[in-house]
């Protein structure tokens, strides 16, 4: 991710650890490692703000419990023993819209549903992001031609990030668009503008 | 979504002995975390009690009997799989019986078996999961876990015998999609093993789990006359004390050969009727279910799985009902053909639209709390309620 | 007892109000009813100690395009027999007896009818759409049913 440890690091914190940091490229051991020589009192110096937020951003994406249809059943086994979602930090299924910045709509919404879905939305704080998993919410699925109750896909009311197609998709598909969504993530940049200044006002962002 | 109406405020110290409580009218979803769907329960209480709840249904009305006029019958199929996304392989083989028996098409012995074999499994892992979100409803996260793994032994079976994780799409009019293999075969039995041994983890871990038996015993009891009355069917019916199975009554493609219990609630932990009654009556399926798997595997003869069908399939004008017991119920579908390619009526009969109907009648004067074992110990898939 | 009998069960109690029996070249056989008798003949059905049919299946409305009909599947737990009603309405206006006061399964079934075909059963304790939303136009499962452009601002096509 670019960052540089400035100091280098004390034998007395390796110590604290109780083990070597090995590649300084590893964020997550650096963290740890920042915490333990700051104990110490020694001074560092961290990376972009952008690496840290997205960093920290991609690997705890707390979804929301939101199965409508089939593809809820898959995404139940994604986060089951077998799969584990928990692995990519983002199997910490929350109730309630309020906690939540994944939503993933599992399964066909009907238009007697898509005003709730569109609420539940509105409800999430901000960074939020929207996967639409299976066919019937990319556009319709199977009911696309003569299902008269069904949206022919969320994008007609909501934002979506990322497409998972399948009907339903594998655990394995989930997955792999959770990982593609950890990628978006990292990619974008919270704090600073395309000349990678920062900025402070929500005026100036983009 | 909860909107609660207050328009009561809390009187002054002074008029507390003319203190009036209201009631207030509280909505459960339809995004909640314990409502197996999109159903949205709309309840009328008086502090924690429950005094009236109203099911709202029809957020997952995916137009089934719409598409399925107007769709050829084999097209149709794979909407029907849709519909009781747990059981899917129970709901395939419920429309081919129904269009094989208005057509007169006859079944191979092989297909036959197979179909029995592919709808107990199916069967099993639709109450595995039954097992793990019931306790996930009652604040128990472990069954859930417990319960997928074996799920996933009978998951990968049925993609191994079908091609598919939760749609299968495997039993076709006229038979079954592909052959059994060998391997396969061992992998069922290796299964069976597996679930046989873990049965009684199970129960350690839930069945006669003190805190469980004191969340479901004697919670929503319903007697034998309200469970007949209110078209209560499959493990439901069974708890309230009903000895009526499908499999065993109105025997269909080759279930009157194999040799299964019927177990039925006996009020165990409290009364008979009660949410432990219906929780317990599938775990006794479940075991059930192997044991009628081994059989058909046993006795299962060689031959063709898939009879040769015309492509532009024209039933005969006349109708017909096939009742076929799915993991929930009664599950049927009302065919009326007038000769076309396309059917002039398809009419399914859930289970769980049924079973749901009572909700209104047995969640009166209950804890909040029990809302939510009654509405998981009926164990609705809303697919199927709504089409 | 097989459809048959109780035909000729029926036959003897209403006289005209049950039709003549037809019998199926293949299916299932049901018993034609006036839709005026419905009622009646359904609270016999459930208490006639020959017939106690305590379990209504289930209750389809079929779109002939000149007549809706109405089916009702019944069956006994008691004796482990069945039989199948038929009612035929008018099309510009189907109306039939409610039989929630029967079976109280009916309430559920009848609600679907009405949400889908159309069909006003008189009597009913709390006759709405059940599934499709309050402000939904026309009944899908009609056969000139056409299906919105356009709801709540989100197109169909």
């Amino acid at each position: 991710m670019g960052t540089e440890i400035l100091k280098t690091p004390a034998p007395t914190a390796e110590e604290l650890l109780g083990r070597a940091v090995q590649d300084p490229r590893d964020l997550t051991r650096y963290l740890y490692y920042l915490r333990n020589v700051r104990a110490e009192g020694l001074s560092v110096a961290v990376a972009p703000l952008d690496a840290a937020i997205n960093w920290s951003r991609a690997s705890s994406i707390w979804p929301l419990t939101f199965g409508i249809a089939c593809c809820a059943i898959e995404m139940m086994a994604t986060g089951a023993a077998k799969y584990d979602l928990d692995r990519f930090g983002a199997g910490a299924f929350r109730p309630t819209p309020r906690q939540a910045d994944l939503m993933i709509v599992a399964g066909t919404v009907t238009h007697k549903m898509a005003p709730r879905v569109r609420r539940l939305y509105d409800q999430m704080p901000e960074p939020k992001f929207v996967m639409a998993m299976g066919a019937c919410t990319i556009g319709g699925g199977p009911y696309s031609r003569l299902g008269y109750h069904v949206v022919k896909g969320i994008d007609r009311f909501l934002p979506v990030d990322v497409c998972v197609p399948g009907c339903p998709p594998r655990p394995e598909a989930l997955i792999d668009a959770l990982m593609y969504l950890q990628r978006k993530i990292a990619a974008d940049r919270p704090v600073t503008d395309r000349y990678l200044r920062p900025f402070f006002s929500k005026e100036k962002r983009r | 979504m909860s909107e609660a109406n207050v328009t009561e405020t809390a009187p002054p110290a002074s008029r507390r002995d003319s203190l009036r409580t209201e009631e207030m009218l509280l909505n459960m979803g339809p995004q909640h975390p314990s409502t197996h769907g999109v159903l949205r329960l709309v309840v009328r209480t008086d502090g924690e009690m429950v005094r009236e709840s109203w099911p709202q249904i029809g957020f997952l009305h995916r137009c089934f009997e719409k598409i399925a006029e107007s769709l050829p019958y084999a097209q149709a199929l794979p909407y029907a799989d849709r519909m009781d996304y747990l059981g899917s392989v129970n709901n395939g083989l419920a429309f081919c019986l129904g269009v094989e028996k208005l057509g007169a098409i006859e079944v191979s012995e092989r297909a036959a078996h197979l179909r029995v074999i592919a709808a107990e499994l199916n069967r099993i892992a639709s109450h595995l999961i039954a097992f793990g979100t019931y306790a996930l409803d009652l604040g128990a996260f472990t069954p859930f876990i417990y319960g997928f793994r074996e799920r996933e032994m009978a998951v990968s079976i049925l993609e191994k015998l079908s091609g598919g994780r939760l749609l299968y799409h495997y039993p076709r009019i006229g038979g079954v999609a592909n052959d059994l293999t060998p391997e396969i075969a061992s992998d069922i039995r290796a299964f069976l093993v597996q679930m046989r041994k873990v049965w009684p983890e199970y129960n350690a871990l839930l069945s006669d789990n003190q805190i469980f038996v004191k969340r479901t015993a004697n919670v929503g009891v319903v007697t034998r006359e309200q469970a007949i009355a209110w078209g209560f069917t499959g493990p439901c019916l069974r708890a309230s004390g009903v000895r009526f199975d499908l499999r065993k009554d109105q025997p269909y493609s080759l279930y009157e050969r194999f040799a299964f219990d019927v177990p039925i609630g006996e009020g165990t932990k409290g009364t008979t009727g009660d949410c432990w009654d219906r929780y317990w009556v599938r775990m006794v399926e479940i075991l059930e279910s192997c044991r009628i798997v081994e059989q058909a595997l046993d006795g299962i003869p060689e031959g063709p799985v898939l009879t040769k069908v015309p492509r532009v399939l024209k039933l005969p004008k006349g109708e017909v009902y096939v009742p076929c017991e799915n993991p929930r119920g009664e599950l049927g579908f009302y065919i009326v053909s007038d000769g076309d390619p396309k059917a002039l009526r398809i009419k399914s009969r859930g289970p769980s639209f049924c079973n749901l109907s009572i909700v209104n009648e047995i969640c009166r004067d209950v804890l909040l709390a029990d809302v939510v074992a009654i509405l998981g110990s009926i164990d609705i898939v809303l697919g199927e309620v709504d089409r | 007892m097989n459809p048959r009998e109780i035909h000729t069960l029926l036959k003897e109690r209403f006289g005209e109000a049950v039709r003549d029996w037809t019998e199926p070249e293949v299916g299932d056989s049901s018993l034609d009813l006036d839709s005026g008798s419905l009622h009646d003949v359904c609270v016999l059905l459930r208490d006639d100690s020959a017939l106690r049919f305590d379990f209504l299946r289930l209750v389809s409305a079929v779109d002939r395009t000149d007549r809706i009909e109405c089916v009702y599947h019944l069956w006994s737990y008691e004796l482990a027999h069945s039989a199948a009603l038929r009612v035929e309405l008018d099309r510009s206006d189907p109306r039939v007896a409610s039989l929630s006061d029967v079976w109280p399964t009916a309430e559920w079934h009848e609600r679907e009818a009405y949400d889908m075909m159309g069909v006003v059963f008189e009597n009913h304790p709390h006759l709405h759409r059940i599934l499709l939303p309050e402000d939904w136009e026309g009944y899908p499962l009609r056969k000139d049913y056409v299906a919105p452009r356009e709801y709540n601002g989100l197109t169909n096509e």
